[in-house]
This record gives structure tokens, C-alpha cells and sequence, in this order.
């Protein structure tokens, strides 16, 4: 009965590694392994088998990454190469109220993500932490890529292109750049700088193409609306510099009044340099249209059309804008105080890894993790005989298991990321697993010096190491649960990585080293192989008695009342 | 019969020894080089496409306002720059992230030299290959959390083990003497980084910490074994007396304590040796955790057990302040 259940174990062991080994096999085996050898291609692993859906399957065939959909295993950011920023509210000295602070990085992180689809970003995570920050972990993104997505959309001012030259013309009949309708100009990324040479402008008619167009010079209203200008950036005097003007140069109190007519108006108000730099520009461009670029876009009102108010008067330290909606003065007002985000904010941690070096970093950890795994294999054959044959059988399952359970992953959670940390975890929790085997080993091996015979010292072996195993790895589980806690308190899924991954490990460790081995050599003992002792152990039981018993009355007969 | 405890006191000083030169520099400011996430900081790296020297580079960033700049020659061509933390220019607005700009100034200027930078596979960039900056926010949370988190597991394991040996007489001095073992693991393993660091600059970051916390769970690990057998022994009741239960529990589990520190020993050092890169220091301490962490699972913690259950303690104690012997029995372990 007790040996039917023990091929039955054996055949699920064999079925779960099968499964595993299919599920992990890589798609270029030759990147990592002996390339003398032609190794079959992995065919990856379906999202779902059957009604069954894996908790790695997802249904955005959009992904980019390599790792959607079950294709491949999940990188962290070191492995992948990418760009992690952590960012701040910057409330000091600022009367801001917590719940503003809760709001605006809610806000924030909308902002942030919706930044992140343009780019292309796939795997991207934009997450709260703590009270007053926000994390932004972007795998596979260049640093470049990265710093636009985290930046604050820098506010600017933007005034017509006037035919030859800005501040050459005469007020409010000064000729102004336009392109035809329907068009768009090409803005280098983040400004208002047109794309301008002896050919034209370049435009984008719609096919996301850039074509160059010669500019039509007209006066505003005569035909210049604002969707057709030509903009450029608005550049006042400041201190004898001209200066370009920013959202850096506003107080961050603009706010939405009603006119005794009940017309909304939107006043504002310069900082110090700001007033001049205003006044200067506004002063040059009276009777001129002013936009206001974020991100490198026009802000358009809720009709579509570019918001551009007409300077009717030099403005120095505040000003006053009319004529607009109420919820065009609104998203007006949102963006004049805060740039993109609706409160400050300040990088207080950026972390970039270039692609290529994560590619590097992988190959060299998979390539260690195999000397090292076939350094342990010889030593636990050389040392233990049979029973380290079967312990390094168990280990490749075991790794060929934990590395499906990371691609999978835990139902509820997705899969594993895996990084640099990790698998260090990874593997030091492989040595770990050899512990337990070398417990019952040495164990098996005082059983058989005393006396007993094979079959019950085996048992006996696994039987008292149980409570040792038990006791060392439930502290290491202690210890991962407070790394896993300090890793949330760090913000740094570095070492929470390396937490997750080593607890995976002692569980698993622990159904492999005693379940695993367990029946393999359950197994072995009811055949031929269990005849010749050399194969079990070093020691003779008919040699001089062993120095560990020595001395010590009992151990014989302690050993067999147990 | 080899007896291992009748020798612990040698055990103790040779301990002592081992740790008085690390405690020494612990002493001696800087006691640990303190890595960016400590102090706040930048560090990056690149790679030239064309040769050029440390004394070179660091001229350039000398010239870029950043005469701190420490320069390390990592490679071919390869350099890992620390800078105090790369701040803002003025003209970023104040209304968020001001980071950038210095950065992208830095980055050009270093780039229009010596053939432009490459990435790792030699093709031509503009970016560093890696950045990273903390600010000083950031930073004092870092070190008081891996205090709370060491306390923590510490506490936490010793009363795991003072329950898990709950039917053995004074478990509570188990749980204490495991302790007292990874106390030792743990002062080994930061006074040996603070001699690297004065001697080798090798910095203190968070994967030392992990890496500490790991040496932690493993020096744990080994005592528990070894108690294990000491409960076992003790259990059987026909070993004569306490001292040479656990002398014969030592010699058991000798094979076992040598075998697993020599196979974790070489995943450590495969990993070092190939993989290495960013986790080198992290490595690093595991190396010399996973070493200290198996001597003092039986040289200090089995000892100290017995010390403390032979009643040395406070003999040792009244000799050193010259009080009256206390009347007070040696313990006998009972069934």
C-alpha cells in the first residue's frame, strides 16, 4: 500500500517538473547554455490552459514587454534596464493641507500615467507612498524617456511669429506666421520652438508626417486665428537678457472672480522677476495674441480652439484676462498655479539602469547560478554517494519549480519580478535546500554507524531532522517577513524582491529536500540499488566505533526507543 | 573524547580578537563609508569610447562645479562617478522636479570627450549607463528602519526559539544565546566593512543591509541546528551532565555545520565571481556572514549556553567586583 503511494508521489513529482522544465525553458537556450549543443527552442507558455487562466495571462495584446502574456519571465528594473523616480510633494513652507497634498498626488499619478501611454511604456507602475510620495517605475525606458514623463510640464508663454522678426512691427497690425488650416505645427518637445528654416515651417497635415510649408504672414483676426499662428516662445527683458517666460515666473495664486456682469475673469499675478520680464513682453506685443503652452501642447479651451487672449494693455505685476468661459478660466487658472502637477513636487530619488546592462546582468547571474548549482551537485555526489545523486535530481527540480512558480506566478499577485537581489535570494535559498538534505544525510549516515539497517535509518534520518529544518527555516521566514516590511517602508522593491523570493524558496526548499528526496529514495531502496552500502555512506557499521558515540553510554538503544 | 567546551574560554578570546580590530574602527570615524542613500548623493556611470584617465575626468566634473566628485575606474574606458546630490539650475520652474537640468548639462559636457560615450554593447549614447540620486529626505529613514528591522528580527527570533523549546528547561536561554551569536555575526560583519571602507572605500547601501539581515536569518539558521541536537541529547536524559551534552551534540552536528557554510560558500562565490556587478558588496557580506554565521553557531552560541548554565556568569562577576559568593545551586539540566 505505503509503496503504491510512493510511485504515485513520484509520477506527480515527474508530471510537476515536466510541466515546470516546459514552462521555464528558455527561447534561446544557446545564450545561456553550452552552444556546441543544438538545445530545442522553448515554445514559451500559453496565458491560459483550458478554461484555466493563469495568474500571469493577461489580454492586453498592446504589451510590448517581453514578459506579457506569459512569454517570459518579469524583470525588475536592474534586469531589464529602465528608470525608477520617486517623487515628493514639496509642502514646506507652503500652506497646503494634507488633503490637498492626498488629492494633488492622485492627481499627479493620473497625470503621470497618462504621460506613460504615449511613450509606449507597457509594465509601467505609478504608485502612492507613504503620505507624500509618488513612485514611478518604468522598465525598458530609456533615461530620456523617463525624465519627460516625470517632469513638470514647464509652462510657457507663446507669442506669434511676426514677419521679419519679433518686436519688428507695429503693434496691433504686426503680420503673424500662420500655416494652413487643419494643419499642425511640429513644436520641439516640451516648448513652443517652431521647426523653422529657408524652406518654411514644419508642419504635420494630419498623417503624422513632417512637410515643410511656406509661412502665410497675416494680421490677428485678419485671417491669424489662434489655431493658425505660428507660436514661438514669448520672450521679455530681464536685466538686459531676454528671457523666455515660464509658469516659474507666476505666483502660484491665480484665481477665477466674477466682473459686475457676472463674466468670468481670471486674475493673475508675476513673482518679482516676473513682473519685469511681463512687462517688457507685454509692453512689445500689445494688441498681439498670448498662448500658453504645457508639455508642449497648446491649452485649448472646452471648444477645442487654442486659448490666446488679446494683450490690450502692459501688464507688469498682475494681470487680468477676460472673455474667456468659466471652465476655460478654470483649467486656465489650474495650470497657471501648478505647472503640470497640482501641487509641487520634487524628485527626491532617481535610479536609471541602462537596457543593455540589464541584458548583461542577466546573463551572468543565470551562468553563476549554473557553475554554482553543478559546484554543489559534485560536492554532494562525491560526499553523500546515492543519496547526493537524488538530493541533486530534487535540486534541479527544485529550481526547474521555483523558476515556473516566478514566470506563473501567485494567483491573485502576477507573477514574479525578478531582480538582481532576488536571485541572490534565489540562490542562496538553493544552498539552503541542500541544507536540509545534508541534515538528513549525515542523520541517515550516525543511523547506519550505529548499527541499524538501511530502510529505518533512512527514516530515522528525515524523522529527526524534521525539527531542525522546521525551527531554521521558520526563522528565515521571520527574517524575510521584516525585510518584506522594511522593503514596503523603504519603498525599495529591491529588497522586497529579494524577500518574496527567498520565502518562495524555503517553502519550496522545503517540499523538495523532504518530499522530493524522500521518494526518490523510498524508491531506490526497494530496488538492487539498495544492496551495496558504499553506495549509502563511507562508514562501515563493523568498523571501530565512531568517535561521535563514543564515550556515551545509551546511543544505541536511545536510538532505537525513538 | 574531543572536548570542545572544557576549551570555550579560548573559543571566547579568539572571538575577541577576531572582533576587537573591527570595533576599533567602528570607533575611529568615518566608522562606516556611508553610501548616496545614506548621505544623500549621486552616483553615475559611463563608458569613453576613446581612452582616458581617472585624473582627466575628474577634471571635468571639477570643471562642472563638482570638485567633490569622487572617480573610480571601473573597466575599459568605464567610470562610476559620486557627486553630492546633482541639483536643479535656477531656471527649472519651482513648481516641480528640478533634477534634470544638471543632469543633461552634466551629461553633455562629459560626452563631448574622448569619442562620446557607449552603452554596454559599444554603441554610441548620451546617457549615462546608470544613475541614481537620493536626497537627503530619504536618507535619515533609511538607517533607522534597518536599526528598528535588526531589533526587530532579533526579538522576533528569540521568541520563536524560546517557544519552539519550550520543553526544555530555561528555553528563554536558547533564544538569548542565539542571540548573542548573531550579535557577534553582526558586529563581525560591520567592523570588517568598516576596515574595508577606510582601506578600500567599499560602501555601506542598502544591499548591505539586506545583506545583513540575510546573515542574520542564516546565523540563526545554524545555532538552531546545533540546539536542536542539544534539546535531543538533553531529552534522552542518560548524558552525565549539561557541558558534555552539548560537547557531544557539537561533534554530531560538526560534519553538517562544515558541509552546508562549504555549499553555500560556493554559491556565493559563483555568484561573485561571475555575476558580481552591483551586487559585489552584497555579496561581500554574505561571504563573510555565512563564515562567521557557522564559527559562531558553535563556538559562541553552543558556549555561551553552557557559560550561562554553569552559573560563569555571575562567578565572574562577583570575582570581578570582589562580592561574596551568592549562594546559588549549578543547575543541573532535568528530564
Amino acid at each position: 500500500m505505503r509503496r503504491w503511494w510512493n510511485r504515485l508521489t513520484v509520477v506527480l513529482i515527474f508530471i510537476v517538473a515536466g510541466f515546470s522544465f516546459y514552462a521555464v525553458w528558455p527561447d534561446e537556450p544557446d545564450r545561456y547554455l553550452p552552444d556546441a549543443i543544438p538545445w530545442p527552442s522553448g515554445r514559451g507558455l500559453p496565458g491560459t490552459i483550458g478554461p484555466l487562466k493563469l495568474p500571469c495571462h493577461s489580454t492586453d495584446k498592446t504589451s510590448t514587454n517581453p514578459a506579457a502574456d506569459c512569454a517570459g519571465m518579469t524583470l525588475g528594473l536592474d534586469l531589464q534596464g529602465g528608470s525608477r523616480t520617486v517623487l515628493q510633494a514639496d509642502v514646506a513652507g507652503k500652506q497646503i493641507s494634507q488633503e490637498d497634498v492626498n488629492n494633488g498626488l492622485d492627481a499627479a499619478k493620473q497625470i503621470v500615467e497618462n504621460r506613460v501611454n504615449p511613450f509606449g511604456v507597457s509594465e509601467s507602475t505609478v504608485v502612492r507612498s507613504g503620505s507624500d510620495r509618488l513612485i514611478v517605475e518604468l522598465p525598458g525606458v530609456s533615461a530620456a524617456t523617463a525624465r519627460d514623463i516625470t517632469r513638470p510640464a514647464i509652462l510657457m508663454f507663446c507669442e506669434g511669429v511676426q514677419q521679419g522678426g519679433q518686436g519688428s512691427g507695429g503693434g496691433a497690425n504686426t503680420p503673424l506666421a500662420t500655416v494652413p488650416d487643419g494643419s499642425k505645427v511640429i513644436y520641439k518637445k516640451g516648448t513652443c520652438e517652431p521647426d523653422i528654416d529657408a524652406n518654411g515651417v514644419a508642419i504635420d497635415n494630419g498623417d503624422g508626417l513632417s512637410t515643410r510649408v511656406a509661412p502665410v504672414y497675416l494680421p490677428f483676426g485678419g485671417g491669424a486665428t489662434s489655431d493658425n499662428i505660428v507660436w514661438t516662445p514669448a520672450q521679455g527683458d530681464f536685466n538686459g537678457a531676454p528671457t523666455t517666460m515660464t509658469g516659474s515666473f507666476l505666483q502660484a495664486n491665480a484665481k477665477v472672480q466674477f466682473t459686475a456682469l457676472g463674466a468670468p475673469e481670471l486674475t493673475f499675478n508675476m513673482t518679482k522677476d516676473g513682473t519685469k520680464i511681463f512687462g517688457s513682453l507685454s509692453q512689445r506685443l500689445i494688441g498681439l495674441p498670448l498662448a500658453t503652452f504645457l508639455d508642449g501642447e497648446p491649452i485649448r479651451g472646452t471648444d477645442g480652439n487654442v486659448i490666446a487672449p488679446r494683450i490690450n494693455s502692459q501688464i507688469t505685476d498682475s494681470g487680468v484676462t477676460t472673455g474667456l468661459s468659466l471652465d476655460d478660466a478654470k483649467r486656465l487658472r489650474t495650470f497657471l498655479n501648478n505647472g503640470a502637477f497640482p501641487i509641487p513636487l520634487k524628485v527626491i530619488q532617481q535610479q536609471d539602469v541602462d537596457a543593455t546592462l540589464g541584458d548583461e546582468a542577466v546573463l551572468h547571474s543565470v551562468q553563476a547560478g549554473l557553475v554554482a548549482m553543478l559546484l554543489i551537485m559534485a560536492f554532494m555526489i562525491v560526499y553523500y554517494r546515492l543519496p547526493g545523486l537524488i538530493a541533486s535530481l530534487a535540486l534541479v527540480i527544485y529550481t526547474a519549480v521555483i523558476l515556473a512558480i516566478f514566470k506563473i506566478g501567485i494567483p491573485g499577485s502576477g507573477p514574479v519580478t525578478l531582480t538582481l537581489a532576488g536571485i541572490a535570494a534565489f540562490v542562496l535559498s538553493v544552498g539552503m535546500a541542500v541544507d536540509a538534505n545534508i541534515l538528513i544525510f549525515e542523520r541517515t549516515k550516525e543511523e547506519l554507524r550505529n548499527g541499524r539497517s538501511l530502510i529505518p535509518s533512512v527514516e530515522a534520518g528525515f524523522d529527526r531532522a524534521w525539527s531542525s529544518i522546521r525551527d531554521s527555516n521558520v526563522s528565515t521566514l521571520i527574517t524575510c517577513a521584516i525585510l518584506y516590511w522594511m522593503g514596503n517602508a523603504f519603498a525599495s522593491s529591491l529588497i522586497k524582491g529579494f524577500a518574496v523570493t527567498l520565502a518562495i524558496g524555503v517553502i519550496i526548499s522545503l517540499f523538495s529536500a523532504i518530499t522530493v528526496t524522500r521518494s526518490f529514495l523510498r524508491l531506490a531502496i526497494g530496488t538492487p540499488l539498495a544492496r551495496p552500502l558504499w553506495l549509502w555512506t563511507d562508514d562501515r557499521p563493523d568498523a571501530e566505533t565512531p568517535m561521535s558515540t563514543r564515550g556515551v553510554p545509551g546511543v544505541v538503544e536511545g536510538a532505537e526507543n525513538a | 573524547m574531543l572536548d570542545l567546551v572544557a576549551k570555550r574560554n579560548w573559543f571566547y578570546l579568539f572571538s575577541f580578537l577576531l572582533v576587537i580590530p573591527g570595533v576599533i574602527s567602528l570607533m575611529v570615524p568615518p566608522r562606516l563609508r556611508p553610501g548616496i542613500e545614506f548621505t544623500s548623493g549621486t552616483t553615475f556611470s559611463f563608458r569613453y569610447a576613446e581612452p582616458a584617465t581617472t585624473s582627466q575626468v575628474k577634471d571635468i566634473i571639477s570643471g562642472l562645479g563638482h570638485s567633490e566628485a569622487r572617480v573610480q575606474r571601473t573597466g575599459e574606458n568605464q567610470f562610476l562617478i559620486q557627486t553630492n546630490e546633482i541639483e536643479g539650475s535656477t531656471t527649472t520652474p519651482p513648481t516641480g522636479p528640478a533634477l534634470p537640468s544638471e543632469r543633461e548639462s552634466i551629461e553633455l559636457a562629459l560626452s563631448k570627450d574622448f569619442g562620446g560615450f557607449l552603452d554596454t554593447q559599444g554603441n554610441p549614447t548620451t546617457q549615462f549607463t546608470e544613475f541614481s540620486s537620493v536626497s537627503a529626505a530619504v536618507s535619515k529613514q533609511i538607517g533607522r528602519n534597518a536599526a528598528i528591522a535588526v531589533i526587530l528580527a532579533s526579538v522576533a527570533i528569540t521568541m520563536y526559539i524560546t517557544w519552539s523549546f519550550r520543553n526544555v528547561p530555561n528555553s528563554l536561554r536558547y533564544g538569548v544565546s542565539a542571540i548573542v551569536a548573531l550579535l557577534h555575526d553582526v558586529l563581525l560583519v560591520v567592523g570588517v566593512f568598516s576596515i574595508l571602507g577606510k582601506v578600500f572605500d567599499v560602501e555601506v547601501n542598502t544591499f548591505f543591509i539586506t545583506g545583513l539581515l540575510t546573515v542574520v536569518g542564516f546565523s540563526v539558521h545554524d545555532s538552531i541546528v546545533v540546539f536542536d541536537r542539544i534539546r535531543e541529547n538533553v531529552a534522552r536524559g542518560y548524558i552525565r551532565s549539561f557541558p558534555e551534552a552539548v560537547n557531544h551534540s557539537l561533534l554530531q552536528t560538526m560534519g553538517r555545520s562544515f558541509n552546508t557554510s562549504l555549499t553555500l560558500i560556493f554559491s556565493i562565490l559563483a555568484l561573485l565571481l561571475l555575476g558580481g556587478g552591483s551586487i559585489r558588496d552584497f555579496l561581500l557580506v554574505l561571504l563573510v556572514g555565512v563564515s562567521t554565521g557557522t564559527y559562531s553557531s558553535v563556538f559562541i552560541a553552543s558556549m555561551f549556553l553552557v557559560t550561562w548554565q554553569q552559573g560563569d556568569i555571575p562567578k565572574l562577576w562577583r570575582r570581578l567586583t570582589g562580592r561574596p559568593a551568592a549562594p546559588r545551586p549549578v543547575e543541573v539540566p532535568a528530564d
